[in-house]
């Protein structure tokens, strides 16, 4: 491999991911782990052996064995000698939740009890003392369920470099360094460009970002010249501050990240050098992330063009609205977009008509009736509403949202455990 | 000729829950003193009123010749179960950019 890895980093879960994959899991127990996990690995797991490059991912979700079995089987049929696979648990802590149904939601105070009986999943973001165990049974590759993003980085590091789990000045950086990669491409020239004003060369090709981590806590970032992108202290600025709320108080499982008085510098082309990162001692909880069946979501699209385009779609809206309304129909939320106009901002100011208007209604409901029937009564717009409509879709799902709270540490147990090579 | 943030700085945003975080990242020094003095946590929220309940805050990183603004009760109820398009808010970087500056 051209970049010379020691550890090669996959972070793959969304807020809510472990939530769905529970419950894929539950249909069948074969399953829950990251659909294309295999795909993803499969196209680097050769390469990675043969060039002694050590794998980390959280692609385990909700059935991290589950995951080691489907990747063990993928290594045999296609013949790639990988080593023994270690998997982390522990971070399933639904059992905890249940027997202590008093504990507050973060996001509204009320206890958990309030959802208890649509909860479907609880996990804990477990830290990176976890991962670095991991990696000392001498695993090829650790695969996790849910870890903070920026640990599964920073288990590399202790692991590699020696790091104390104590010594929080070197935590600091690898976990800003984790921060700063766990989003791949957003590092070096994803999410970026803006032509005309911020350009990004070769964007169809754009290149991962690594980092370089000195046993002493010097770090660099840095992509490979071959790709496409660009990493520079512009692109590493957005990501710094990215989801990110107080820069001096960055909380995750393994320290409080202070990035007030960082500073990037230029040290090469497409290297950008770290300095000043500080970090203060881990609190005593765990963040854990509660999933619940939160309704069914129905939405329903149509489309309009040339005069009066607007007045038209608006018109469709206040139909659905009234007949879902005779119908009986209740939605918790309720939601009317004309895309190509309002959809993404909302409507402030004075804006000019657009020539397109493609309207979209969504609504949640308790009740999966109401959400059906929300998108059937978008579509038969076409033949029953305002004239010129075209183009409709429709769509259902069930919905599942998430809440937080606050783990004491010591509920969670966190296990790791080693296959036979 | 007004001023635009879009003029000035480039941009992100992130979500957390039913939080929205966007960063302003200014190109120069000069755009950076502009910035930090006119570019307040209530002119912000005045921009972002008709989607976001607030409260936002906003912090400085000289550094960077950066400001950060968490703007609280901005996504739809939250990521999960929002119903908007955009549920993530990833495209409000260039609703904080369309904000005009005082002359």
């Amino acid at each position: 491999m051209h970049g010379a890895l020691d550890y090669l980093v996959f972070e793959c879960l969304a807020e809510r991911t472990i939530a769905r994959e529970t419950l894929t899991k539950l249909g069948n127990p074969a399953l829950g782990y990251t659909p294309n996990l295999t795909d993803r690995l499969g196209a680097v797991l050769k390469t990675c052996v043969d060039n002694g490059t050590r794998i980390v991912t959280n692609m385990g979700a909700a059935n991290p064995q589950g995951a080691r079995r489907a990747l063990r089987r993928w290594a045999q049929d296609n013949q790639v000698a990988m080593g023994p696979v270690a998997v982390v648990e522990g971070d399933d802590v639904l059992e905890q939740i249940r027997a202590n149904p008093g504990m507050k939601m973060l996001e509204c105070g009320e206890p958990i009890e309030s959802i208890l009986p649509q909860v479907t999943s609880a996990n804990a973001y477990l830290g990176a003392d976890v991962v670095a165990e991991a990696l000392s049974t001498g695993a090829q590759l650790v695969i996790t369920g849910r870890v903070a993003d920026p640990a599964l980085f920073l288990g590399c590091m202790l692991h590699g470099l020696g790091w104390s789990y104590d010594d929080y000045a070197r935590l600091g950086v690898g976990t800003f360094a984790g921060h700063l990669l766990e989003c791949g491409t957003q590092l070096s020239g994803g999410c970026f460009a803006d032509p005309g004003r911020k350009e990004v060369g070769d964007l169809a090709h754009v290149g991962l970002p690594f980092a370089d981590v000195g046993v002493n806590g010097d770090l660099s970032l840095g992509k490979m010249a071959s790709q496409g992108g660009r990493l520079d202290i512009s692109t590493c600025s957005e990501q710094a501050l990215y989801e990110i709320h107080d820069p001096a108080s960055y909380t995750t499982p393994d320290c409080v990240l202070d990035i007030t008085q960082m500073r990037f510098t230029q040290v090469a082309p497409d290297r950008v050098a770290v300095h000043g990162v500080r970090a203060r001692p881990r609190t005593d909880s765990y963040k854990v992330t509660v999933g619940y069946k939160a309704g069914w979501q129905g939405e329903g699209e149509i489309g309009y063009a040339g005069p009066n385009a607007l007045g038209r779609a608006r018109l469709s809206a206040a139909i659905v609205k009234q007949r879902l309304e005779e119908s009986g129909h209740t939605f918790l939320d309720y939601r009317v977009d004309y895309i190509g106009y309002s959809s993404l901002h909302g409507e402030f100011g004075q804006f000019a008509e657009p020539y397109e208007v493609r309207l979209r209604i969504s609504g949640r409901s308790q009740s999966k009736q109401a959400a059906q029937a929300l998108g059937f009564e978008v579509k038969t717009l076409n033949l029953n509403g305002p004239a010129g409509a075209g183009g409709t879709s429709s769509a259902v799902r069930e919905v599942i949202g998430v809440k937080s709270i606050l783990m004491p540490r010591s509920w969670v147990h966190p296990v790791v455990s080693l296959e036979a090579a | 000729m007004s001023t635009r943030v879009y003029d000035l700085a480039h941009s992100r945003a992130g979500d957390k829950g039913n939080t929205s975080n966007i960063s302003v990242i200014a190109y120069d020094e000069a755009g950076w003193q502009r910035l930090r003095q006119q570019l307040t946590a209530d002119y912000v929220f005045d921009a972002f009123r008709h989607i976001a309940a607030g409260p936002v805050q906003r912090y400085e990183l000289p550094n960077l010749r950066a400001l950060n603004f968490v703007i609280h009760n901005a996504l739809g109820g939250g990521v999960t179960v929002s119903l908007a398009k955009d549920p993530h808010g990833k495209t409000l970087s260039y609703l904080m950019l369309n904000i005009v500056l005082p002359e």
